[in-house]
């Protein structure tokens, strides 16, 4: 795995409050990691702040499950 | 429409000297002091020094980490002691109708830790804005009624009252109006504040209203003692149910006390100085009497604002002696603050909370740290000076003041079955 997906998944255990076994490329934020609005927008922020990169709002609103974060941040972290 | 009767069928509390509500009692009546040197962030650059913090608090003992951190402390505060009150009266049992149960509480202030994190964190950025979308729903000082309403789907009437050092007393009358009035059938009430942060203790220091006294912190809250010298910062919360007599009955819920009436007033004099003629506590005594239909000569107990500060002291004191008369002489007057330090927008539900107890116990708690007679005040009046002291008490007062010259009373009744 790489560098980004592990600090992805970091990321997503620390804010959600899940194992890391649930954390698999497939699942949801919202239907099987217990994410609310609230806590997908702060999942956006952290990643941002993290691999210091600007989620435009259109962009975001396609980031939905683990492995599409890790591919957007792939693709876009400095 | 005649008024309902309400009564108290619950209690909890998270407090600097006891961390349940049976603690809390325990610890008043062993007359502890809840100050020490501050934890939660460095003050050594701070004129005070110390406060009167929750002991040992960790949220993980209390929370899903998840949940927790989408929470100020003082929701958190809120959530522990109204958890502790509403398993009290069992209002999670089958039969209660929760679109009947309503949640009123108060906060001085509200989310100041997080208020405070999120400025510094935006100050330190490069201007981008970065602020966290959990920020406001935190800061908001009804998160806590909400919380406390999501947690256990009360669906009844739910807001906070803000009225600074007044907040949870205002919270408690309004609880009880709604019952009273047929709008709900029982109610959580109580108030939280944590404000033990930068701004916070920097923000009372700046106001001259803090004790100073830094080499000896667990003596500086010493309302009546000549040398007092500013409050105590307390943090923390309280709760109550309060439920319609007839309710309680029906359902067998133990009954604490009935709560028989409520005053408040304006000293309409100035923001947040005292009006040295206590006109306004004058007022706010007479309202509540008044309102719980009882004379002067009929209250044993009144648990005072009392915060050890030089000016607000001698007026509420002035003011007991213009409402009380003789019988003045023939009261118990204690400040527990002198123990629990200043809680803020929770002072008056953490007293309320004493004052019940004391009825239960029949045993009046102290103020504690009384070392020099005051010359200003009346000597035959009892303040309970250092020790609890034995007595029946029927009926007790619970008075609260807040910056804005705010004033609020309550007025408890034990019920006798």
């Amino acid at each position: 795995m790489s560098e980004i997906a592990e600090k992805v998944k970091a990321i997503i255990i620390d804010k959600l409050g899940v194992e890391a076994s649930e954390v698999t490329p497939e699942a949801s934020f919202t239907n099987d990691l217990g994410a609310d609005s609230l806590d997908t927008v702060e999942l956006i922020m952290e990643f941002e702040k993290e691999f210091n990169v600007s989620i435009p709002d259109d962009q975001a609103e396609n980031i939905g499950t683990v492995g599409q974060a890790i591919s957007y941040l792939e693709e876009h972290a400095k | 429409m005649s008024l309902r009767r309400v009564v108290v069928t619950g209690l909890g509390a998270i407090t600097p000297v006891g961390k349940t509500a049976p603690a809390y009692w325990e610890g008043l009546i062993a007359g502890r002091s809840g100050a020490a040197p501050i934890t939660r962030f460095d003050a050594a650059k701070f004129k005070t020094r110390f406060a009167c913090e929750v002991k040992d608090y960790n949220p993980d003992d209390y929370f899903e980490r998840k949940e927790g951190r989408k929470m100020d402390i003082f929701t958190q505060f809120a959530l522990i002691a109204a958890n502790e009150a509403i398993e009290d009266a069992r209002l999670n049992d089958e039969g209660i109708d929760k679109d009947r149960v309503g949640v009123i509480w108060g906060s001085g202030i509200g989310g100041l830790t997080s208020l405070q994190a999120e400025c510094i964190a935006f100050a330190h950025g490069d201007g981008t804005p970065r602020f966290n979308p959990f920020f406001i729903p935190k800061m908001i000082a009804d998160s806590a009624s909400g919380n406390i309403s999501i947690r256990h789907k009360f669906r009844g009437p739910n807001f906070v009252t803000t009225s600074a050092c007044a907040s949870s007393s205002d919270s408690i009358i309004s609880a009880f109006n709604y019952i009273r009035l047929n709008m709900a059938d029982v109610m959580v009430t109580g108030g939280s504040e944590a404000a033990i942060t930068e701004s916070g203790v920097g923000g009372f220091n700046a106001l001259k209203a803090m004790s100073e006294r830094n080499d000896a912190p667990e003596q500086a809250s010493r309302p009546y003692d000549k040398e007092r010298d500013g409050f105590v910062l307390g943090e923390g919360a309280a709760s109550l149910i309060l439920e319609e007599y007839e309710h309680a009955k029906a359902r067998g819920a133990k009954i604490y006390a009935e709560l028989i009436g409520g005053g408040m007033s304006a000293d309409a004099y100035h923001i947040t100085a005292p009006d040295p003629e206590g006109n306004g506590v004058v007022l706010v005594m007479q309202n509540a009497l008044r309102d719980a239909g009882i004379k002067p000569e009929d209250v044993d107990y009144i648990n005072t604002h009392g915060t050890s500060t030089p000016l607000g002291d001698g007026a509420e004191v002035k003011a007991i002696q213009k409402v009380f008369g003789e019988h003045a002489y023939d009261l118990n007057i204690s400040s527990t603050k002198s123990m629990t330090g200043h809680l803020l927008g929770a002072a008056g539900a953490i007293e309320a909370v004493a004052c019940i107890m004391a009825m239960q116990h029949s045993l009046v708690p102290p103020t504690i740290n009384h070392f020099t007679d005051d010359p200003e005040l009346d000597p035959k009046l009892n303040f309970t000076f250092n020790k609890a002291q034995e007595r029946e008490v029927n009926i007790a007062m619970s008075n609260t003041f807040g910056f804005g010259g705010h004033n609020t009373s309550v007025i408890f009744r034990k019920v006798s079955e």
